[in-house]
């Protein structure tokens, strides 16, 4: 039992020197205290940078564009090739970088995409609540009726295998969640006086909702979005890997270990290492989603160091 | 009767939904594809086939027609042709379901077995090392993609220690001298009845495997959520009551706690069972295990859409059907559910 | 004159937070006698309860009794391992809480939860059990034990759920009742039938009750003798008609003073000024001279230490009566 009371840094010179403290920034500064929250943001900043930079990093740019490198097939991870090379002799450490452009951009496209058509439906449903509220969320439960992936699958082949369809098919199942979410915090802020009052004083419905009820929402969907951004990479790679989504010669994530599979159990590294970094970054925002929820939370907040 | 009132609001619910959901997937099927006709006759149609098609689906009439056709057909078990296998498509559910189910059933088994008794002790001693260990395997759990476990787990259990199977429902030798006799088409039921107990052996010891991988992900889920509401539940005063009056610690936790943290336990396993409903997509296709998941995939391929339209209905269906199970059940264990 | 059942021996528990050491018992001693119906009286925050929670061994976290002795039957209760403790509690102490319905788990019918008290105390088979929660629910005057055998908490009243609870306490055959509380948050007339109800419980069956409150007219109509607390202090103790009629201390008078005509008939209410220390920060000397009228220039130097004021054993803690008896 700790009787010692934490050690609380927070930026007191600046409270003291005046400065605004914001919301974000004790966020910031809580979050910073946490170990792993810092090394999942420093592992995702490396693929992230690595994807984007990922031409001039690799002495092999044009097997990451999907050029074969045949005398090479399958050769085991060693100096040149530090993965090894994959079924037509590609650098597989280029394909993992080159593929975690598409792999990375499908979870955060399909989040904001999400985000975008939720918020916005979520606050007017919960402000306006009547009829509006009713079909919205009857909406939302048809929507959240089906099992995600298959219903990504059936629309992506409804539209047709590609990265954008994907990503489409991907987002339209996620948006409910962010509905619902939303609503919910809208429907208990619409009882508070700040609102009541805004109210009373004539402040359209329109002006109430952007300035006052959706910047009250935006922690609760970070908190969501961050977690989401593993969820979202997870299925995104399944559906690639049944084949839909991106298409060689271009490099995925999912679509290797699809590939890589069959040649696993001789070969693991060309499937395991592009399963690895599904997994590392799927963990890495799980781990940042949970910083992020404790360092959003006031009452997490001070004890970061202390508890866990 | 308000039990029963109740039950009968949820279902009247669940018809709801699931009209609700024929109608999208009717769009999905008849809406979305820029040449709907071409999409359910497969890929490289001919001019005729198209015409045909649809003449077939009713495509030059109005949508409300085309739904009330799509219904009729749904309603009388008329699910399409497959481009690929040219069975009916409810013929090929038939067969293909229920190795999909029996995989399903024993991950979910698997998953509260290990998840819930987990989810209790991490969260009846929060902060200790097994909190920590169990908060471990439960992030890694909803991080870890599952068709990479299940090739983990061959590559472990296969190749390194050659202690279990690489894939398929049985061995060749089982399928060839002591054939499963089908009944339900389950194989542990099947051969259970039928007392074929080397088709039993060699059924479980195929079915770990491809089961354990797919219970990774609903077994963090439960850990989570039964963890937490323990938490909750355990600052409650009935339970300081109970402890003050003498009840034994384990009688506390695993009666008196548990069954009021089992409620939002059980919401989250019923999420847990679409996430294995469409895991077993991904696990079959590494286990070749011949179910839904390998059909789907197949049609993917092969791009049948009118396979993939009606196997994402018929689960999305055995989803709601679940949920309406867990949201029954749920009254039966906490009669508070029925008032609000 | 008999042996005492509980004996209480200068008794301290602190509860160590962020904010510092709260020391909410503080040296209390008092005994209850078997068969009698004890009150132990105080406003709220003045440690009655956790003296209540501290005889079950059962201080919440971060909480620890620092000293004290606390014997039972002539056993020495602190020094008890957990598992003897537990079929202590509820086997031969049992508790009851202030509200019923927060205390009775709201997934398990009121006949599961005794008959899970009474197993897991006695050795009797799941029907012998059974019968015995009938006939418990029977004791505490609840009609059709039957039906209400299979009837979850929340579909009881607030009052039958404390009979329940009182049958719960009774049915492992526990024969110390510490009752916290046990009508404060029942209606007037249901208060009544339940404190009815324990008197009536301790002529037929023996039991001795201790009866925390904060209401002075309820010690007045069904105690014996009584204990005032203040600050994690024993203030005055003595027979009921003593501390009620013969009262010393100026604490108690306040509270009297406080309380509507049911006990005395006088025109118009009093407060006590001021509010209960919290605690934490000690006050020096007596801790109720802030709020005291009568406060002596004595008052601020030195605690004043329980001493004999008057017949049998009223005693009372205030330098008022330090010159009379020295």
């Amino acid at each position: 039992m700790t009787t010692v009371a934490p050690d609380l840094e927070i930026p007191i010179e600046d409270i003291k020197a005046g400065k605004r403290v914001t919301e974000y920034h004790l966020m910031w500064w809580a979050f910073r205290r946490d170990p792993l929250a810092v090394l999942s943001l420093v592992i995702l900043l490396g693929f992230i940078l690595g994807a984007i930079f990922a031409p001039n990093l690799t002495p092999y740019p044009e097997q990451g564009r999907g050029d074969p490198n045949l005398l090479e097939k399958f050769s085991p991870p060693n100096q040149g090739h530090l993965l090894g090379t994959d079924y037509l002799g590609r650098d597989v450490l280029t394909r993992i970088l080159y593929g975690g452009r598409s792999s990375l951009a499908i979870g955060f496209l399909v989040v904001i995409v999400a985000v975008l058509i939720g918020v916005p439906l979520g606050a007017i449903s919960g402000y306006y609540g009547g009829w509006i509220d009713n079909l919205v969320m009857r909406i939302t439960d048809i929507f959240l009726a089906f099992p995600p992936l298959l219903l990504a699958i059936a629309l992506a082949s409804a539209l047709g295998a590609s990265f954008t369809n994907t990503m489409i098919a991907i987002s339209f199942t996620w948006w409910p969640w962010y509905t619902r979410l939303v609503r919910a915090q809208t429907l208990s802020l619409r009882e508070r006086y700040f609102i009541e009052a805004a109210r009373s004083i004539g402040v359209p419905s329109w002006k109430i909702i952007t300035s006052h009820v959706l910047p009250n929402v935006m922690t609760p969907v970070m908190v969501q979005a961050t977690m989401d951004l593993g969820g979202a990479i997870l299925v995104g790679a399944a559906v690639s890997f049944i084949g839909l989504g991106v298409q060689p010669p271009l490099a995925d994530w999912g679509q290797m270990v699809s590939i890589g599979r069959i040649y696993f159990i001789e070969r693991p590294w060309y499937a395991g290492s592009a399963g690895l970094a599904i997994f590392l970054v799927t963990l890495a925002f799980n781990l940042l989603g949970d910083a992020v929820r404790d360092a959003a939370d006031p009452h997490t907040r001070r004890v970061v160091d202390v508890g866990r | 009767m308000q039990r029963l009132d109740y039950i009968l609001k949820r279902m009247v619910m669940a018809i709801f939904v699931l009209i609700s959901v024929s109608i999208l997937t009717f769009f999905i099927a008849r809406v979305v594809p820029s040449n709907p006709a071409a999409a359910w006759v497969g890929p490289h149609p001919t001019k005729e086939q198209i015409e045909k098609a649809t003449l077939e689906l009713g495509l030059d009439k109005p949508l409300y027609v085309q739904y009330q056709r799509y219904m009729q057909d749904l309603l009388s078990g008329d699910l399409g042709t497959s481009v690929r296998t040219h069975q009916p498509i409810l013929s090929d559910i038939k067969t293909f379901l229920p190795a999909t189910l029996e995989l399903v059933f024993v991950g979910m088994l698997i998953a509260v077995l290990i998840g819930i008794p987990l989810g209790v002790l991490s969260g009846a001693f929060k902060g200790s090392w097994l909190d920590h260990f169990t908060r471990l395997i439960s992030i890694a759990g909803v991080s870890m993609p599952v068709f990479l476990l299940g090739l983990l787990l061959q590559l472990l259990f296969f190749r390194q220690l050659g202690l279990l199977p690489l894939g398929a429902r049985v061995s060749t030798e089982v399928a060839l001298f002591h054939p499963v006799t089908p009944i339900t088409r389950m194989y542990l039921i099947d051969s259970a009845v039928t007392g074929n107990w080397t088709a039993f052996k060699d059924a479980s010891i195929h079915l770990i495997l491809p089961a354990l991988a797919l219970a990774t992900y609903p077994i963090a889920l439960a850990i989570r959520m039964t963890r937490s509401t323990m938490i909750e539940v355990l600052n409650e005063k009935y339970i300081m009551a109970a402890r003050i009056s003498g009840i034994r610690e384990r009688s506390v936790l695993f009666i008196l706690a548990l069954k009021n943290a089992i409620v939002p336990t059980l919401n989250a396993l019923g999420l847990a069972f679409v996430y294995s409903l469409t895991g077993a997509i991904l696990i079959e296709i590494i286990f070749s295990w011949p179910g839904l998941g390998t059909y789907v995939t197949n049609a993917v391929l092969g791009v049948d859409f009118p396979v993939i339209v009606s196997v994402t209905l018929i689960m999305t269906v055995f989803y709601i059907a679940i949920n309406l199970i867990l949201d029954i059940l749920q009254a039966f264990i906490d009669p508070r559910v029925i008032i609000g | 004159m008999n042996a005492p059942l509980l004996a209480i021996e200068d008794l301290h528990v602190h509860f160590n937070t962020y904010a510092g050491t709260v020391r909410a018992v503080n040296g209390v001693s008092f005994e209850i006698r078997s068969g009698e119906m004890f009150g132990l009286v105080g406003e709220s925050g003045c440690g009655k309860t956790v003296t209540g929670l501290a005889i079950m061994r059962a201080i919440p976290s971060p909480g620890r009794i620092m000293k004290g002795r606390i014997f039972f039957q002539g056993e020495d209760l602190i020094t008890k391992s957990e598992s003897e403790m537990r079929d202590i509690r509820g086997g031969r102490i049992a508790m009851i809480f202030q509200d019923p319905t927060a205390s009775l788990n709201p997934v398990f019918t009121a006949g599961y939860q005794i008959s899970l008290q009474i197993t897991q105390h006695r050795h009797v088979s799941k029907k012998e059990a059974k019968q015995l929660a009938f006939d418990m629910f029977s004791e505490v005057g609840l009609p059709h034990a039957k039906s209400i055998y299979n009837t979850y908490p929340h579909e009881l009243s607030g009052g039958m759920q404390q009979r329940v609870m009182i049958a719960m306490a009774l049915a492992s055959g526990a024969e110390l009742l510490i009752a916290d509380e046990p009508t404060t948050a029942l209606d007037v007339t249901i208060q009544a039938q339940i404190l009815a109800l324990l008197s009536q419980l301790r002529e037929s069956e023996g039991l001795t009750i201790l009866l925390i409150t904060h209401d002075l007219g309820v010690v007045a109509e069904t105690c014996d003798r009584v204990a005032v607390t203040y600050d994690g202090h024993i203030v005055e103790s003595g027979t009921v008609d003593d501390v009620l009629y013969q009262t010393k201390h100026p604490y108690t008078q306040g509270l009297l003073a406080a309380l509507p005509d049911t006990v005395r008939h006088k025109q118009s209410l009093e407060v006590i000024k001021g509010s209960v220390p919290d605690g934490l920060h000690s006050v020096s000397g007596c801790s109720f001279h802030p709020r005291c009228p009568k406060v002596m220039d004595i008052c601020l130097d030195q605690p004043p230490s329980l001493i004999i004021v008057g017949e049998k054993e009223h005693s009372a803690s205030c330098y008022l009566y330090m010159e009379e008896t020295a």
